[in-house]
């Protein structure tokens, strides 16, 4: 960033406008920068009010005349599973989630009417900062790559590993994650699992909270449609499977999770 | 003065009495020397078993539940415990010298009550245990083992080896549950909301006699959140993967740190702002148009992004605790949120006794909820599941029926083997924790003439929060000690052992002292109440069920002799001198306290000091809480009560010369009287048993009292209670339904024990009159008084 601040000052952007549109995070950040070092006025457009018209946007123009919008049919069967156009025709009400370093959550009644119902510090700024931590790896993309070589279920413990098999008591899958790096509590453990496992292993625990927020968040709004967008999801199939996944599983397909194409 | 026991590191023996009352056999198990024992040194086994103190009444034990987690076991048993009990019985007088006969007879009989036992101990010696128990397990009845938790399965064998006994395994959550409505329902003050930056950390809550509904958060290796509707509906309505194990897991990863304690002592110490990405990183401030603090954290680990710079493991402990923490307890809301429940208790080894992670929850769940919902923990989470197995295990004694209350004899209080409070004990984090529940005998309920017993708080000053108070009253009761152990040995004049019985009374109820100095939030909020309640359990635990029983018996003797002269002083005043003359008379009876210091000095040095002198001593109109006007008033306008329920104090001249004369007027105006004196004795509060020869004497003295009693328009019942306090949410069935039939509109509550240190402050439905005489000089200068003030509050409730 200073970089680019540097070279809108060599090339005097400030001689052609005097004012640059920008949003996110970093608009207020290097808002004084840009001013004293860039002479440029930044006006500051707000971050979710730029996304929304820039989801709605995106859907109305549609790509290359198919809908930007799509969703996974049947994410519950790995064979069956497919990715499919959804018409966003009638957007309204959806629960926008948006997945950044962290995950705001948006209720969009209209273009204008909009509210944040919460948000969660566990994003993909957890995921990489974790594999960073956890396996060493530099950028996002390599953390991406290790996971979707590795075995999670050599890190995190199971509802099998706990009962044996289901918890019917409670309706548990066996195959559900009982705890998180469960079998990380144990030393054997640690050290037999590879860093490719504990990648997967983050990704899976980021994905699946995420997942988890944004159902509760849609029931209790009374919203039966969830878009998932932001950075985070960018090349990450994984994650975007197992949050079609995890919405229709544990809403018993009450809920459906929308993704879009050039978010 | 810490138990030997405490010093581990000291202590490299194993002490287990091998039969009762024989010699103690020391086990070497494992020697941690302190100068260079090397090799074997890490295998810290080494603890003392305290004599009579852990596996308590083994020998009649039955029902067995074990609860075996991921590192301590917790065991429960039912017992039967044989203890002495003070009886009372009428002489035969017909053609004896009554005049230089006692009143009645006082023999010292064995009763048999029923106790649950609960230990919890770490996995590390759970053999030791078991072959410990195996070797005092006398009862053969004992067939199966009712077991629980993660470790069940592993421990099965071993179980089943050692003891013998088959096991028979519970569901996890089921125990649970089972558990958590058995202590809700039976234990006051089980309830906490946790706030580490006040006075008061600990903040305990009134019981509401509406447990549900209400959400349970277990906080294990992972999450469970279990919605429970009644005593046996409950459902799983969510979960998380991310909990317990998630830290655990993740820290030792992250920080190399092996021990789930020591995780959480690095994360107390670390910075997360170094670790996580705050929403002022991002945006350099506030997010105004959102409202979100610059503080907050955006993304969690989000300054780890990078691969050439290191974090300490301070920090990305404290980071990784947040993170999980915030993450639970925006969960939790989003629940209780979506069923609409405002009670969430999280327990959990998560939780279990650790200030830094109730700390973080509560945190997370005022921010989350915008502090509409409170987290709750409970004082003995830590023992719900073993408390469940073992509630699965005796449906037969349908154990619900009953009512239960804590030993606080027997049982070591929240957080005892808590690293956070004994920072010597950091090497072992949980030594031996102990609860005791008794069966109560009969059922207690909430007097139906309390006006909301759901915000009911039977004491007037909270110890735990006013360190003032709390001083003075420890200082006081640490001073009276000595004297209570020679008047407890004094009592028992023919027992060989009570002088060392007493000695071990005075230095456990000592102890106990020095326990609640350091933590007054041992056993619930700290009050005057609790202080005598567990000097009475204490008293019990050494067999001296009623130290006060001759002195009783004495005084009632004296006073029945006046109570003649008394009723014939008292007709000959006109009516408006006699109501004043009664009042003075019920105040005078209640000078007569041996609970308190001032007046036993007196009574102990002026045995002659009289009835007379006791009006003399009282403060002159007007009174400190003076509504006697009101009082006159109403008797002299308004139509006679319909029923009064009195409940009394002292035995002796309070009882007799004071209360009796009075209920005797109200008689006579043609009110009903309901007189209520405890069930069992504390200090010379006249119990229920004394009370009725008491009575049949008065009756054979007086017409008015003698047929009222026969016409039953004066009845006699028992609280339910063995305190000298009064604690109005745990009455007697028996007596709340009387009230209830007979529609009862006046309550009056005489003493200090009743209407000073407890009820000072109770609302009721209906009129209520307190008195009291301060006999604490402490106490009446804190009510603006002086010492023999008189506290004389007349109540009418709002319309």
């Amino acid at each position: 960033m200073p970089a680019f601040i540097q070279m809108g000052s060599e090339k005097h952007f400030s001689s052609l406008h005097t004012t640059l549109c920008a949003t996110g995070g970093g608009a207020y950040k290097f808002e004084q920068d840009f001013l004293t070092m860039g002479d440029l006025q930044l006006c500051k457009l707000d971050e979710l009010d730029c996304l929304i018209k820039g989801v709605l946007y995106i859907d109305s123009v549609g790509f290359n005349g198919h809908s930007e919008c799509y969703y996974f049919e049947n994410p519950t069967d790995a064979e069956r599973c497919q990715k499919l156009p959804f018409n966003l025709e009638n957007p309204y009400p959806l629960l926008l989630v948006n997945i950044g370093s962290g995950v705001s959550i948006l209720a969009v009644y209209s273009k204008e009417n909009y509210k944040r119902v919460t948000g969660t510090s566990l994003g993909g700024g957890t995921f990489f900062g974790l594999c960073c931590l956890l396996t060493g790896c530099s950028t996002f993309e390599e953390a991406l790559e290790m996971a979707s070589r590795g075995d999670s279920t050599k890190v995190d413990k199971l509802v099998r590993d706990i009962y044996g098999g289901d918890y019917e008591r409670f309706g548990l899958p066996g195959w559900a994650v009982a705890s998180s790096f469960g079998n990380m509590m144990s030393k054997e453990k640690r050290d037999s699992v590879s860093k490719e496992d504990l990648a997967k292993a983050t990704l899976i625990t980021i994905t699946n909270n995420i997942g988890s927020i944004a159902r509760m968040c849609a029931l209790n709004e009374n919203i039966n449609r969830v878009v998932f967008v932001g950075n985070f999801l960018r090349i990450n199939t994984i994650s975007m499977r197992l949050l079609a996944y995890a919405l229709d599983y544990w809403s018993k397909g009450q809920l459906k999770a929308l993704f879009l194409e050039h978010e | 003065m810490r138990r030997p026991r405490y010093h581990a590191n000291l202590c490299a023996y194993v002490c287990i009495p091998m039969r009762p009352g024989e010699e103690w056999v020391a086990f070497k198990m494992a020697e941690r020397g302190g100068r260079g024992s090397g090799g074997h040194g890490s295998l810290d086994k080494s603890i003392t078993l305290p004599p009579d103190e852990i596996f308590r009444n083994l020998e009649n034990a039955k029902r067995f539940a074990i609860d075996i987690g991921g590192s301590l076991t917790k065991l429960a048993y039912y017992s039967t415990v044989q203890h002495k009990v003070a009886r009372v019985r009428s002489f035969d007088h017909s053609g004896k010298d009554i005049e230089n006969e006692p009143l009645y007879e006082i023999t010292v009989q064995e009763e048999i009550t029923a106790r649950l036992h609960f230990i919890k101990f770490e996995n590390t010696y759970i053999e030791t245990c078991l072959d410990f128990i195996k070797d005092h397990l006398v009862n053969t009845e004992t067939k199966v083992i009712k077991a629980t938790g993660g470790g069940a399965y592993k421990f099965k064998d071993l179980i089943e080896k050692k003891l013998g006994l088959k096991v028979d395994k519970e569901d996890v959550m089921t125990c649970l549950i089972k558990g958590c409505n058995f202590v809700l329902r039976n234990i006051p003050h089980e309830v906490f909301a946790y706030q580490k930056d006040s006075d008061t950390e600990f903040r305990f809550q009134t019981n509401d006699p509406n447990i549900f509904p209400y959400l349970l958060v277990n906080i294990g290796s992972g999450v469970s959140i279990v919605k429970v509707e009644t005593e046996d509906k409950f459902e799983w309505i969510g979960g998380s993967s991310i909990g317990g194990g998630t830290f655990w897991g993740l820290g030792a990863l992250l920080t190399k740190t092996k021990k789930f304690d020591e995780l959480l002592q690095l994360a107390s110490k670390g910075q997360h702002t170094n670790v996580d990405m705050l929403v002022k990183d991002v945006y350099g401030g506030a997010y105004q148009t959102l409202g979100l603090s610059g503080n907050l954290i955006a993304s969690s680990f989000g300054k780890s992004t990078t691969a050439d710079k290191e974090f300490s493991k301070e920090d990305m402990a404290k980071s990784l605790l947040h993170m999980i923490s915030n993450d639970i307890g925006q969960l939790a809301c989003l629940y209780a949120k979506l069923h609409n429940l405002e009670k969430i208790y999280f327990g959990g080894f998560f939780i279990r006794g650790h200030p830094v992670t109730m700390r973080t929850i509560t945190y997370s769940i005022n921010f989350f909820s915008k502090g509409e919902v409170q987290a709750l923990f409970l004082r003995h989470e830590g023992y719900l599941g073993a408390i469940g197995a073992f509630l699965k295990g005796a449906e037969q004694d349908n154990p619900n029926q009953y009512s239960w209350g804590e030993n606080y004899a027997g049982s070591s209080g929240l957080m005892s083997t808590s690293p956070d409070v004994y920072p010597m004990q950091r090497t072992r984090s949980g030594t031996f924790d102990m609860l005791e529940m008794d069966r109560l005998e009969r059922p207690l309920v909430n007097l139906p003439l309390l006006k909301d017993p759901s915000t009911y708080i039977p004491d007037t000053v909270d110890l735990t929060d006013d360190a003032m108070a709390r001083k003075y009253w420890l200082t006081c009761f640490e001073e009276a000690l000595d004297g209570v152990a020679k008047r407890a040995a004094a009592s028992q004049p023919d027992s060989m052992d009570a002088l060392e019985r007493a000695e071990k009374f005075r230095q456990k109820y000592w102890n106990k002292l020095q326990t609640l100095r350091q933590q007054p939030f041992a056993y619930g909020t700290l009050t005057v109440r609790s202080l005598l309640d567990t000097r009475e359990h204490c008293l019990n635990e050494f067999n001296f069920p009623d130290p006060y029983s001759k002195i009783k018996q004495k005084e009632n003797g004296i006073a029945l002799k006046c109570f003649h002269s008394v009723i014939e002083s008292l007709d000959s005043l006109d009516w408006e001198e006699r109501q004043f003359a009664l009042v003075k008379g019920l105040l005078a009876g209640n000078v007569f306290d041996w609970g308190a210091k001032a007046v036993s000095d007196v009574l102990e040095s002026e045995p002659q000091f009289g009835f007379e002198e006791a009006k003399s001593k009282l403060q002159e109109r007007p009174w400190l809480q003076d509504s006697y006007n009101q009082w006159l008033e109403r008797l002299k306008e308004g139509p006679p009560h319909k029923c009064a329920l009195i409940f009394t104090d002292n035995s002796g001249i309070d009882i007799i010369l004071g209360v009796f004369p009075f209920v005797r007027e109200l008689l006579s105006r043609g009110t009903e009287v309901i007189l209520a004196c405890n069930s069992g004795p504390a200090l010379n509060d006249v119990t229920y048993s004394e009370s009725l020869i008491v009575t049949e004497r008065i009756a054979a003295m007086d017409p008015i009292i003698q047929s009222a009693l026969k016409e039953e328009k004066l009845l006699l019942v028992q609280t339910g209670s063995s305190s000298p306090c009064l604690d109005l949410s745990r009455l007697d069935k028996g007596l709340a339904v009387l009230v209830r039939e007979r529609k009862t509109d006046l309550v009056i509550i005489e003493g200090m024990g009743r209407a000073i240190h407890t009820n000072y402050y109770a609302a009721f439905k209906c009129e209520s009159l307190k008195l009291a005489v301060i006999k604490n000089s402490w106490l009446a200068d804190r009510l603006g008084g002086k010492i023999f003030s008189v506290i004389f509050k007349y109540e009418v409730p709002c319309q």
